[in-house]
């Protein structure tokens, strides 16, 4: 369906051969911007029918007070299913820490939500297939889980700002939210609008980037350089170029689409996009207002090392 | 008069939260004292982590996401 309407506009109606570099980043970029929104109406649509209302303040009741373990892993879960605005990253931390959850297991809760989130898990399954999807979320998961760990051992409560210990958090007096089929219509709806509005130039910016890509990169050069095995440091490379580029991982998925398509290996992509999705500049500096640099520091460490960790995994299964 | 606090950080979401408010209340015509809080201490002490929250006469009505338009003409409107 999509094809077609790509085929139509772009080869009929604009009339650029198909065979040219421009028609066929243009075919790119008209196809996946269709087939992306498409998805992404009726998935947030739908996820926000059926999701019952988990705000961080549930999650945060629910991580409190539990053994370690069952915490990171409520935490991760959690993570991964809830969407916040990067700006909550400041009060969500603050949050975690007076409800005495260890600052491992907030690590790890930090690093799960911006790298898996239903919208991502859905564009992926539809547009690279669920091997793939399965994959991302598996190795997603892992590295919060574990990336929470090693923090943990470094004692990195030296690093939390002072005054972050001293705010005290007052009791949540919500209104229960409207269960009825017309309240969660309406959330729904709020939440396509609210979502798409903050995505959208992320997301076209990806398709962008993917079209070019798709269209102008010779794919021999690729398979030469980014393709197999052979060059090491293709996998560590992709991560350092997703640290300044600050996406969301529904932005990078047309990316990687693209990078796949011309023959990069997959643990290469998956290193690009989880280094994209969770390991931004803009996110740091915002979290610096907890954390002070070296905590800071050990965090972007440890995720670059556990991303070209799973980069080199994949590649080595491929 | 109501007394209406936009708990925030400042973000593109909190400035969002503060106009439809504003509007809306406007669009009522209701009476409000409008305030922007973004002293983290202040935000936490009513309980809110995902910003922008809203609190109207000191009981939290909403938090996490701009509220829509309907929602927000629904407080002003009682």
């Amino acid at each position: 369906m999509f094809e077609t309407l790509g085929d139509l506009v772009v080869y009929r109606l604009l009339g650029i051969d198909p065979a040219s570099h421009l028609g066929a980043a243009l075919h790119f970029f008209v196809m996946d911007t269709a087939k992306i929104f498409f998805m992404l109406v009726i998935i947030i649509y739908v996820m926000g029918l059926f999701r019952a209302l988990l705000s961080p303040e549930r999650v945060r009741a629910y991580v409190r007070g539990k053994p370690t373990w069952a915490a990171r892993s409520t935490a991760v879960g959690l993570g991964a299913v809830t969407p916040f605005c990067s700006c909550s990253s400041v009060p969500l931390f603050i949050g975690f820490v007076e409800a005495g959850i260890p600052l491992g297991v907030t690590f790890s809760f930090l690093i799960a939500s911006p790298m898996i989130n239903e919208v991502a898990v859905v564009i992926l399954l539809g547009i690279l297939g669920w091997e793939l999807t399965l994959m991302y979320v598996a190795a997603g998961l892992t590295v919060a889980y574990v990336g929470g760990v090693v923090m943990e051992r470094f004692r990195p409560e030296r690093w939390v700002e002072p005054y972050v210990w001293q705010i005290h958090m007052g009791e949540l007096k919500m209104p229960e939210p409207d269960t009825s089929l017309a309240g969660r219509h309406r959330y729904a709806v709020g939440e396509v609008r609210e979502i798409l509005r903050r995505l959208w130039k992320w997301v076209l910016l990806g398709i962008g980037v993917g079209a070019l890509f798709h269209g102008y990169v010779p794919e021999d050069w690729v398979v030469k350089h980014l393709g197999g095995t052979e060059n090491w440091l293709a996998v560590p490379g992709a991560v350092l170029l997703g640290i300044p580029l600050y996406s969301n991982a529904t932005g990078v998925i047309p990316v990687a689409e693209a990078m796949l398509g011309k023959g990069v290996a997959i643990g290469t992509t998956l290193a690009f996009m989880m280094s994209i999705a969770a390991l931004s500049l803009p996110e740091m500096i915002i979290l610096r207002k907890v954390i002070l640099w070296p905590g800071l520091a050990l965090y972007a460490g440890v995720l670059a090392i556990a991303f070209i960790l799973v980069g080199y995994g994949f590649n080595l299964l491929a | 008069m109501k007394e209406v606090k936009i708990l925030g950080s400042g973000c593109a979401n909190c400035k969002a939260t503060y106009k439809v408010v504003e509007e809306a209340a406007k669009a009522q015509g209701a009476q409000i004292d409008l305030e922007k809080v973004e002293d983290l201490g202040r935000i936490m002490g009513y309980g809110v982590m995902s910003t922008p929250g809203v609190v109207i006469d000191g009981q939290v009505v909403h938090a996490g996401g701009v509220p829509d338009r309907k929602t927000v003409e629904g407080w002003f409107s009682r």
